[in-house]
């Protein structure tokens, strides 16, 4: 930061994107990038970055900094390192052990293949065209592959995840120098708040949270109110599963403040509010970070830019409610009370917040406003299907073997993300089902593999879009399984206000309970949808109306293993544990012992290189020898 | 006011109010809009949210104890019991949960003798459940305090215990 300086036209905007586009593509020395959002500390990357800075303290020509999470997660640590005239490449794995060696060989220009996930072909963001790819004149890698070339890679745009990666998340610099805050300066200089509105209802945005509604039009209604209007942000990601908006809040701070001030200028709202769960400490620390640097670059607060605009953004933490993803349940929690939905007979763009308009939006869709503005509508338009034009985060987890966030143009396959973004199942197991939509959404089978991923296709297959968790499941996933965990869900997190929704879920739960421990019994299938379609009609509040989902689209799919665990009392992917038994294989099995060392009950006996034998009654089905034998031999019956 | 609530039959220690004062007044203006705030930072305090500084509260901010309650109740995060020195928290995220998450449950409540959401004898851990922290691609997740553990199996449970003895 230099002094108290403030931005006050796209001149100053530039000054500092010229001064930090070199340092970040051109460094003096070697440069270190450390992946550390959650995901990339939790694998060891603050122990790689202590460690690189105990080996090679600073004044030697090496700096290292912090970025947020490129994205490929199931590779982290991800430690990117470059130098001006040298190749940028991102090392994977790189824990502490590595670290050193790898920013040693590169700079003698050593570089182990095996630590190496690819080199970078240009650096820049898409909204850094007035300038040259400073690769342009380095000479690449030979027999390392292009970032862009990894089939992880390949379809992926990144709009909203644009930073995530490539910055520093607490330099608001970095920001600017990617293009950050020249869409607000644009919006505040040239454009008239009407222009604001028809560039992102035009451009075809849909919220990113799980609606789906146009943002435009949400904007426009709400911008039609009297009297004090709230921009209100939804970073309360509560979908088990998906993680797309902790990273870009843990990445690119800025892209969200960006997003609301815009927002902000087209409503005409001074006041902003983030609604961040409190689960994601690291995510509130860097928005805290980005919020006092705006300020102090005055593009928060009074006057902003040298314009008569004002704005103030406020963060709350949430307190662990499932249900406060809904738009009336948030309000009422920054209100500080018990958030309960409201009936919305009147929408929350009249009267939400304090009773007032507010504008809701969720984290993603905020990180896509910026770019919308300065590419222009058309060009967000061109890209996705007809109904849902963008692009779509989606966190790809699960049993699948690329597990990460990406971000694909809306309408690629199921099958393109799945087997060919997320390189397919681990363990040569089959592939069963995607789940979209978190516990709102539904579980999707192979047949519907080749649909196109967009708001209405998904919903014609009974899910949703929801806010981008993909959860991939294999043949050891079992589905009634699955639907009695979201009710399970489902039932702690229901706010137990409507009737349908509290006791309705429950006795859907006891009947899948039932169902899991061997006691279901005929009609109790048809006895869930019958009480699926009452709780999907009556309930209040959306997370009622779409709690069913789970349960009815793996009733319309997987209808035979529900039968199996009634008629058969069994459970064909060896889950539910009343209903399957451990066995060794006697064909298989080559006497390895691992099984026998782990089993934490020692049931298993046997010389080594005999066949072993399991003790059923002393076996607690924990499944540790079934994860351990690299034979298959022990098998589920 | 403070004679009233000092002799708190819950809460082993003592409960400084000019802290709490601060924590209500300076850090949160005293705004009944934050009170979900004030209740986390007391709760990060005092580790659970003791009657007595909820019967303060509700008199220094005016709100109903039973609104107080409510909200405490309403929201997973708040404890009204005393916690453990250590916070374990099982994340049962449906990416964890398809791989797994509840054996290491069933093994972390076998270790420790105790049940979901129940606090060691010695006061040394809580267990609870937590539905995703976000980690995804690591499932199944762990986290003890402020440390995630990744991929975890429920073999390596006894090592992570191990180590916050």
């Amino acid at each position: 930061m230099q002094g108290k300086q403030t931005i006050q036209s796209i001149q100053d905007l530039e000054t500092i994107q010229q001064d930090y586009q070199k340092r970040l593509y051109y460094p003096a020395g070697i440069k270190v990038n450390i992946g550390m959002a959650s995901c990339g500390i939790a694998a060891g990357a603050k122990a790689s970055f202590e460690m690189a800075a105990k080996e090679l303290p600073s004044g030697n020509g090496t700096q290292l900094c912090q970025t947020g999470c490129i994205g490929f997660c199931e590779e982290e640590p991800l430690v990117e390192i470059c130098a001006a005239g040298k190749p940028r490449v991102i090392y994977k794995h790189m824990t502490e052990d590595k670290i050193c060696d790898a920013i040693t060989g590169y700079e003698k220009g050593e570089y182990n293949k095996k630590w190496i996930l690819g080199q970078l072909r240009d650096p820049r963001s898409l909204l850094e065209t007035e300038i040259d790819n400073p690769l342009a004149d380095v000479t690449p890698l030979d027999d390392i592959p292009f970032v862009d070339e990894i089939p992880f890679y390949h379809k992926q745009i990144k709009i909203a995840l644009r930073n995530c990666g490539y910055i520093d998340p607490d330099s608001i610099e970095e920001y600017i120098a990617r293009g950050g805050y020249r869409a607000l300066l644009t919006a505040l200089s040239q454009m008239e708040p009407k222009e604001i509105i028809a560039t992102i209802k035009e451009s075809g945005l849909r919220g990113r949270g799980g609606g789906g509604f146009l943002t435009g039009i949400k904007w426009e209604t709400c911008a039609k109110q009297a009297g004090e209007r709230y921009i209100i942000c939804n970073a309360d990601e509560g979908d088990p599963g998906a993680y797309m908006d902790r990273s870009i809040l843990e990445g690119d701070p800025h892209s969200i403040l960006e997003g609301m001030l815009i927002a902000g200028r087209a409503i005409g709202s001074n006041h902003g509010f983030v609604y961040v769960r409190h689960e994601y400490p690291l995510a509130v620390k860097r928005l805290v970070t980005a919020i006092k640097q705006a300020q102090d670059s005055g593009l928060l607060g009074n006057t902003i830019a040298g314009s008569d605009f004002h704005f103030d953004i406020k963060i709350s933490t949430g307190a662990g409610a499932f249900v406060c993803g809904e738009s009336t349940a948030l309000m009422a929690s920054l209100e500080g009370h018990v958030g309960r939905p409201r009936a919305k007979y009147i929408h929350t763009v009249e009267k939400g917040f304090r009773n007032h308009p507010s504008n809701l939006n969720n984290v993603e869709t905020y990180a896509n406003v910026p770019v919308i503005l300065l590419k222009g509508a058309a060009w967000h338009a061109q890209m996705g299907t007809k109904n849902s034009k963008g692009t779509k985060v989606f966190s790809l987890v699960g049993k699948i073997n690329n597990t990460g966030l990406v971000e694909v143009p809306m309408g690629i396959s199921l099958k393109e993300i799945v087997f060919t973004v997320g390189g397919g199942i681990p363990k040569k197991k089959r592939f069963k089902a995607v789940q979209t939509g978190g516990p709102s959404g539904g579980c999707i089978p192979e047949k519907f593999l080749d649909l196109p991923v967009d708001y209405q296709e998904l919903a014609t297959v009974g899910s949703i879009m929801g806010s981008g968790g993909m959860i991939v499941m294999d043949q050891d996933t079992c589905m009634v399984d699955v639907a009695r965990y979201f009710l399970d869900f489902l039932k702690e997190e229901s706010c137990g206000q409507c009737t349908p929704c509290r006791e309705g879920i429950k006795q859907m739960l006891d009947i899948l309970t039932d169902i899991c421990q061997g006691t279901g019994k005929d009609g109790d299938i048809e006895l869930l949808e019958e009480l699926g379609d009452m709780i999907q009609k009556f309930s209040l509040c959306g997370l009622g109306t779409s709690a069913p989902n789970p349960v009815l689209t793996t009733i319309r799919y997987f209808r035979d293993e529900y039968e199996a665990h009634i008629k058969e009392k069994r459970c064909p992917a060896g889950v539910c544990k009343a209903l399957f038994h451990y066995e060794i294989d006697e064909e298989t099995c080559t006497g390895c012992h691992l099984c026998a060392l782990k089993c934490p009950q020692e049931a298993i006996t046997g010389e080594k290189k005999t066949v072993h034998q399991l003790d059923q009654d002393k076996c607690i089905k924990c499944g540790i020898c079934y994860d351990a034998c690299t034979f298959d031999a022990i098998v589920v019956r | 006011m403070e004679e009233q609530t000092s002799a708190s039959p819950d809460y082993p220690g003592e409960i400084d109010y000019l802290e709490l004062d601060t924590i209500i007044e300076e850090q949160f203006g005293g705004d009944k809009e934050n009170l979900i705030m004030i209740l986390q930072e007391i709760q990060k305090r005092y580790n659970y949210l003791p009657q007595a500084t909820l019967t303060y509260l509700a008199a220094k901010i005016d709100i109903p104890i039973s609104t107080i309650f409510g909200v405490g109740t309403f929201y997973s995060t708040f404890s009204l019991e005393p916690r453990g020195k250590h916070i374990i928290s099982v994340c049962l995220g449906t990416a964890c949960h398809v791989r797994g998450a509840e054996k290491v449950r069933e093994r972390l409540q076998e270790s420790l003798n105790i049940k979901d959401g129940q606090t060691t004898e010695d006061m040394l851990f809580t267990l609870e459940s937590v539905r995703c922290l976000g980690c995804c691609s690591l499932g199944p997740v762990v986290r003890v305090d402020d440390d995630i553990h990744g991929r975890i199996t429920s073999d390596m449970t006894g090592t992570i215990l191990k180590s916050y003895n």
